[in-house]
């Protein structure tokens, strides 16, 4: 808070422009910091962020322009130099070890040495280093031991220890790079408190980041980068989420742009009863018609995730009945759910939804062979002309077909996952998380495709923690709360006070017969 | 052969050489180039037509038996009993033909005992899920106790001539005096290529080993998969069991000891993942001529016998660290 009033930032960057064979990943632009306060950086993937906090944190060197640190004009030649002059970044994976203590991995590279000879000897002065960890963990305000091993901590807390890490450097700028896309709604909560703390300490705080709600919850001031080039600078008081999202991509999002003819909307697809497994699902029950969205909102542990992979074969059920277009199947395993019409998209497209080392063809592939194949032996020529498609269909951006998934980024993989069902022709297809950690514009394709798909009569399931978009997408929402059903809310009932309501528990109906 | 067109690879750079030189193959083709260019300069014997007969039909049932476990070593697994499988098919075969049963009842029935170890190394794995490696060790154990077994530690000798002549019968092909077992071995490698690279079943056995839960569910049946994968690889390395058995023209309970590691050392030569999801039948091939073509050099040059462990162990190492500088280079 003191330096504000001097308004002299901590870091300006005037007019860095930088470039890589083919791309001009930065043009000319501004930008700075303040000791005091939390700058959003937003844009999509490509945008430019990633260069630029790079280049302020002395990975990249600028092609031209210059950093200004404390009044001084520099030139970054190293991460370490960035680092003495007191500028951290956190990145998205954290750079821990695992089976060694917090106050170790704080000094990893830095172990402060015992007085006299012992110390050139090399001991480590553990008192010394356990005493500055406890100071450093206060700070953020942790609760868990020095000596704690990094391996017990939850994500949150690791990522407590990341950013101890940056302060024990004395750092005055911390960059976080999307901070928040590993933890669950507490853990944000904790994250944001460690954040406003340490504004309230002086320290200048860059906020990358997807989620818009969290862009307003924490940030002073926001920064918007498009094709690396500076879109704009305001205050958050001063923003709302729409036009935030228009100057990232360049068009509009909303409710009227995902209208529905709702002709189809009498027949039932799925039909789900009194499924119960363990303590996990409790009598769940609901329908969804062709054509429609249905949004499944809840918290994380709700049994929202469960529910759809119980459907789905992947976890066995105790008791329940599954219907598809009107018929009874058994599902015991993910063969069978694939044979009934089901698809899912899963969470976590990398590790469940993807051979990440594959090609984009093989991926596709790999519901659909039986149907690509005569007499087991693969139909090339088929099976060209159908990635073909659907790599123009959901415009995913590839050189090839033959690319590895892995090069691509995280919106591509996503339209490759449900690339690979779409090709299976699927009756009900449910998308768990369906946008989680894809930058704004690969969301709306995402969206736009899911609306085409309802058109052309598929039921879709979206689980989706992120509330604006279930509100956004779903025609009904079903809200869970520890295993059970507390609430299917038509669009009209649906708000985010309400689901919240029915989220935690605190208001519950009971349901009218299997909604219809 | 081209195995590689169907594998994951970028595809930037199209033009011929350029591929020729990205081919998971290319580093240890050059090795074996190399070595057979040093051979032939400083032995008079080695590129004679039946040196080099010889020293393809000493790898042929190590190159067999190689295609079955780089298909499981392709799903992310291990067979360590492919060395015991290769030794009871041959028993089985030969106590079968000692009985009277006649030439094919007693080739099936040995390869049906090949099958049948795979079929339960697959059980082990995919319904028991014992990992790979040690339903594999079990099996390695209990199927050289079989041969011990059976024949009370004894060899068996006299085999029938229709039996030993897959051993030992060369085809005349244009001049050259080609053994059968290396003609199998070729028809066998064209027949597995086409099957991991073409057939659904090949998808379904790299998917499996790229990620073995994205597959699951994408509704693969991946328990069926590994089932067929394992039984094929008792099947495979059955026939290399009974080609070096009818070669030598005797079955002994301590037939192939060991030869569990030199197909596992032919298939990772050859390219394939540790990690599983990568691996071709061309691979094993050069994988398992490497090794013999060392083995076949070092006599040649009079190195003594006692020396080739070693020098093999060598090769090993130094083309799986090549191997992994290059992936390292391409991240």
């Amino acid at each position: 808070m003191v330096n504000v009033a001097e308004k002299k930032p901590l870091v300006q960057i005037n007019k860095i422009s930088k470039s890589f064979p083919g791309v001009q990943a930065l043009d000319g632009v501004d930008f700075k910091v303040f000791g005091g306060e939390t700058v959003a950086l937003l844009g999509e993937n490509g945008a430019g962020k990633s260069t630029l906090m790079k280049i302020l944190s002395g990975v990249y060197h600028p092609d031209s322009g210059e950093v200004i640190v404390d009044g001084q004009k520099i030139v970054h030649e190293s991460v370490q130099k960035a680092q003495e002059l007191g500028i951290s970044i956190i990145y998205q994976e954290f750079n821990l070890t695992p089976n060694q203590s917090v106050s170790a991995n704080i000094f990893l590279g830095r172990e402060p040495r015992q007085k006299g000879f012992l110390g050139k000897l090399g001991f480590v002065d553990r008192q010394f280093a356990l005493n500055e960890t406890q100071a450093l963990l206060k700070r953020v305000g942790a609760r868990f031991s020095p000596e704690a091993k990094i391996r017990q901590l939850s994500v949150a807390e690791q990522q407590m220890v990341e950013i101890a890490k940056s302060l024990a450097t004395k750092s005055k700028v911390i960059i976080m790079d999307e901070p928040t896309s590993a933890l669950g709604k507490e853990d944000v909560k904790v994250l944001f408190e460690i954040i406003r703390n340490l504004k309230s300490q002086g320290l200048g705080i860059i906020f990358i980041t997807h989620r818009m709600e969290e862009v307003f919850e924490i940030a002073d001031r926001i920064v918007v980068l498009r094709d690396g080039k500076f879109v704009k600078e305001m205050k958050v008081e001063e923003t709302e989420t729409n036009e935030l999202i228009m100057l990232m991509v360049g068009r509009k999002l909303d409710r009227e742009s995902f209208q529905r003819k709702t002709s189809q909307l009498n027949n039932v697809a799925l039909e789900v009863k009194n499924l119960n497994r363990g303590d996990k699902l409790k009598d769940i029950n609901f329908s969804v018609k062709r054509g429609e969205i249905f949004g499944i909102a809840g918290l994380v542990g709700a049994g929202r995730t469960e529910t759809a992979r119980a459907i789905f074969g992947a976890d066995r059920i105790d008791s329940g009945e599954i219907w598809v277009h009107g018929q009874k199947v058994n599902i015991g395993s993910p063969v069978d759910a694939v044979r009934a019409g089901l698809a899912l998209v899963p969470e976590s497209r990398q590790v469940q939804g993807l051979v990440i080392k594959q090609s984009i063809e093989r991926n596709i592939l790999l519901p659909n062979l039986k149907a690509l194949a005569q007499a087991k032996i693969v139909n090339l020529k088929a099976v060209r002309t159908l990635v073909g498609n659907y790599i123009n269909k959901l415009k995913i951006r590839t050189p090839s077909a033959q690319q590895q998934v892995m090069n691509l980024s995280g919106g591509n993989q996503q339209k490759v996952v449900i690339a690979k069902w779409l090709a299976s022709n699927p009756k009900v297809l449910i998308l768990d998380e369906p946008t989680r950690g894809i930058d704004v514009g690969a969301k709306a394709e995402i969206y736009a495709i899911m609306h085409v798909l309802a058109e052309e009569g598929i039921a879709i399931i979206m689980i989706s923690s992120e509330l604006p978009e279930v509100l956004l997408m779903s025609d009904r929402i079903m809200v869970m709360y520890e295993g059970r059903v507390t609430g299917i809310l038509s669009r009209k009932e649906a708000t985010q006070e309400n689901i919240m309501a029915y989220a935690s528990g605190q208001s519950s109906y009971q349901q009218m017969e299997n909604n219809q | 052969m081209t195995t590689n067109e169907n594998l994951p690879q970028k595809t930037l750079n199209n033009s011929f050489l350029g591929k020729v030189l990205r081919t998971q193959e290319i580093g240890v083709v050059m090795i074996l180039l190399v070595m057979g260019i040093f051979l032939t300069i400083t032995s008079d014997n080695f590129l004679t037509s039946s040196n080099l007969f010889n020293v393809i039909r000493q790898f042929s049932w190590i190159a067999i038996a190689g295609f079955g476990a780089i298909m499981v070593i392709i799903t992310g697994g291990i067979d360590l009993s492919v060395g015991s499988i290769m030794a009871l098919t041959g028993l089985i075969a030969a106590l079968a033909l000692n009985a009277g049963w006649g030439l094919w009842p007693s080739i099936i029935a040995g390869l049906l005992a090949g099958v049948g170890v795979g079929l339960i190394n697959g059980l082990l794995v995919s319904k028991a899920k014992l990992p790979p490696f040690i339903a594999t060790l079990g099996m390695m154990s209990v199927a050289r106790g079989l041969c011990y077994g059976l024949t009370n530690g004894l060899n068996i000798s006299d085999l029938p001539d229709a039996f030993v002549f897959f051993g030992r019968y060369d085809l005349p092909f244009f001049g050259i005096n080609i053994p059968l077992p290396v003609v199998i071995m070729v028809i066998l490698a064209i027949i597995a290529n086409f099957f991991l690279s073409r057939t659904i079943w090949g998808y379904w056995i790299y998917g499996l080993g790229g990620n073995e839960q994205a597959t699951l569910l994408s509704g693969v049946n991946t328990g069926w998969v590994k089932l067929i994968v394992y039984s094929l690889t008792g099947l495979l390395a059955g026939i290399g069991g009974l080609l070096m058995t009818a070669r030598l023209g005797v079955a002994t309970p301590t037939a192939a000891m060991g030869y569990e590691l030199d197909i596992i050392a032919a298939v990772f030569i050859g390219g394939a993942s540790t990690s599983g999801g990568a691996g071709t039948i061309l691979g094993v091939l050069i994988g398992a001529a490497i090794m013999q073509v060392l083995r076949n050099g070092l006599v040649l040059l009079g190195f003594p016998a006692y020396w080739q462990s070693a020098a093999i162990g060598l090769v090993i190492i130094i083309a799986l660290s090549i191997d992994q500088y290059r992936k390292q280079r391409q991240k």
